[in-house]
């Protein structure tokens, strides 16, 4: 027992402790009752595991300010580091709207990789040092150092990109030659070639760094290859699997620095992601690599504007809107992502609140992809109270619409398209959609009659019991709510 | 070929370095292996049933944790590190920071929209 009075094993005890803080936080984070603690218990654990970083750094005198002038600055500079990444990622996260977090999910992912990467390159001047490849700690140690800088990268500018589209700045699946599965597959070719060359052949400094530079330079381009081709609708996946990225290049910073903390809370972070991405997939009836290799959304000309020669439509307002539901005993309200953007969520809540006053059952079909990451519209639902009781998922409901009244779609397309099961030959054929056709009628509050993100016609619009409120989201509330007053 | 025997070179090399695996222990490579099987093992295990409402925080709360490279990025300003290698450590700090603070206070933020729903019943 004694023996383990020594700052490495102190050390070593309080990293155990952080990993089981991060293993029960993720429990608790998985109920709704103690999300918030779990997320709580977790936050500690990575307040343990720096605080001890730190001492045994300075315990070890890795950290001795005594010793030599670069250290003295350099750990200060590490303390003001700490400190200004702290600023800015509470300042983000304080000032982000809950209708981007999307976005800034995948933006502070980017950063985990980045930092993954920047480790694993700080190992090369360590081995230019010594004269020697990077393999000078084991052949072990030089694929871990390549398996860093690659997924790490990788994982930064493929959660950029998923940035740039989610936040809307970019909706092209090819920037130049970059996106096309072929440069893809010549830029992993080269990383391959580069990770061996950098790690068992490259031993004076010029070389590991050329080698090395190179190897992060093709990553980075190959992130972007790898996430241009995938639609905006399978932004979900895409996000769950960038996430898993990030912990699995955390893992092999663990194998680099010898530290089974860094092994533990990146392979949760890994398998998490990995499970989320398997949900996301099978909630849309598509295999990954389907996913990935992706592209459907954006080749059938995904977001266009034109009004793709629907005939029958019959358009409604929202005097109408106001009278139908009116005369309703349900309701329920299926959320897509025309709802985020027109940030309409309180709006949705105050109509609900003010149906439920006149005793009409209300309820909201979630789809499981409906939005920009997984579980988007259930955030954006209870940013605006909305009960979560009241949130049903697709198996829970679906059979309930025949008995439904009045269903209103608010700016979801593709989650709710008959085509899915009703056209085997239609790109989403076979994905569980919201059988929203089923009630005795649909309203469907859309800005346009144009395709969503997937460019399928909807059939939808048409059928004898839907009709059409072209308008913004928010819009289109405001009106019906101000008319239901008034009847 | 001459790149396998390269790698099994600087294997046998490795494995021969008596310092590095002094008192007959395991070698850090099949202790961390053991610690990542069953790390995956119980991240599966415990994620598996998560309700859909908390997709989300969960996706952005385990976002958090993979900051925790900023450990790694601590050692790299150490005296075992050369000038340069301190310099990508730094930035591997304020990157690993950013993503743990916002990641953390993000979710928290989130959660909170809930847990605010609960208490008002």
């Amino acid at each position: 027992m004694l023996a383990l009075i020594d700052a490495t094993n102190i050390v070593e005890l309080a990293y155990m402790a952080a990993s089981l803080l991060f293993i029960l936080g993720i429990l608790k984070l998985g109920k709704v009752k103690t999300s918030k603690q779990g997320n709580q218990w977790a936050a500690y654990g990575m307040a343990l595991a720096i605080g001890a970083t730190m001492l045994l750094l300075v315990t070890r005198g890795d950290w001795d300010p005594r010793d030599g002038e670069w250290t003295y600055q350099s750990h200060a500079l590490a303390v003001g580091a700490m400190a200004l990444g702290s600023a800015i990622g509470w300042w983000m996260a304080v000032k982000v709207p809950m209708t981007s977090m999307p976005e800034f999910v995948a933006f502070f992912n980017g950063l985990g990789g980045a930092a993954s990467m920047f480790v694993a390159l700080a190992e090369v001047p360590r081995a230019a040092e010594r004269s020697h490849t990077l393999a000078f700690e084991g052949a072990d140690f030089a694929i871990a150092v390549s398996l860093a800088v690659l997924i790490g990268a990788v994982t930064l500018t493929g959660s950029l990109v998923a940035y740039a589209k989610l936040a809307g700045k970019l909706n092209k699946s090819r920037i130049g030659p970059l996106g096309s599965q072929g440069v893809n597959a010549m830029l992993g070719l080269a990383c391959i070639g580069l990770a061996v060359w950098g790690g068992f052949f490259a031993e004076t400094a010029t070389h590991l760094w050329i080698s090395n530079g190179l190897l992060a330079f093709c990553s980075l381009l190959l992130g972007v290859g790898l996430t241009l081709p995938i639609g905006g609708a399978d932004m979900p996946v895409a996000i769950a699997l960038l996430n898993s990225y990030s912990g699995i290049a955390g893992m092999t910073t663990g194998f680099i620095l010898k530290n089974n903390l860094l092994i533990v809370a990146g392979s949760l972070v890994g398998a998490s992601g990995i499970i989320l991405t398997q949900i996301m997939c099978k909630a849309m009836n598509r295999s990954l690599s389907n996913v990935l290799l992706g592209g459907m959304g954006e080749q059938a000309g995904g977001g266009g504007s034109k009004d793709e020669g629907y005939t029958k439509v019959k358009s409604t307002s929202g005097e109408e809107l106001a009278a139908v539901l009116d005369a309703a005993t349900s309701v329920i309200f299926v959320p897509g992502y025309g709802l985020a953007v027109a940030q309409a969520q309180h709006k949705v809540r105050e109509l609900a609140g003010l149906l439920e006053k006149k005793g009409c059952q209300v309820r909201y079909a979630i789809h499981p992809v409906a939005g920009r990451m997984p579980g988007h519209m259930n955030i954006l639902l209870a940013e605006a109270d909305v009960p979560y009781e009241q949130l049903y998922e697709l198996d829970r409901i679906n059979d309930d619409f025949k008995n439904t009244d009045v269903v209103v779609v608010l700016g979801a397309n593709d989650v709710c398209n008959p085509a899915a099961t009703n056209d085997p030959k239609s790109p989403i054929a076979g994905m569980p959609v919201l059988t929203v056709w089923d009630a005795r009628t649909v309203v469907v509050v859309k800005r346009s009659l144009a395709s969503g993100y997937a460019g399928i016609r909807n059939e939808l619009f048409q059928m004898d019991n839907s009709l059409m409120f072209l308008a913004d989201a928010k819009k289109a509330l405001e009106d019906t709510i101000t008319e239901l007053k008034a009847l | 070929m001459t790149l396998c025997l390269a790698i099994a070179a600087q294997t046998a090399e490795i494995a021969q370095a008596p310092a590095a695996h002094a008192g007959g222990s395991m070698p850090f490579l099949l202790v961390g292996l053991w610690v990542l099987l069953l790390s995956v093992f119980v991240g599966f295990e415990v994620i598996q049933k998560v309700p859909p409402t908390l997709h989300t925080p969960l996706m952005s709360g385990s976002n958090a944790i993979s900051g925790i490279t900023i450990v790694g990025s601590l050692y790299c300003v150490g005296n075992d590190y050369p000038l340069s290698a301190g310099i990508l450590g730094i930035l591997a700090i304020v990157c690993a920071m950013i993503n743990v603070v916002g990641g953390f206070v993000v979710t928290d933020r989130m959660l909170g929209m809930f847990s605010a729903k609960g208490g008002k019943k």
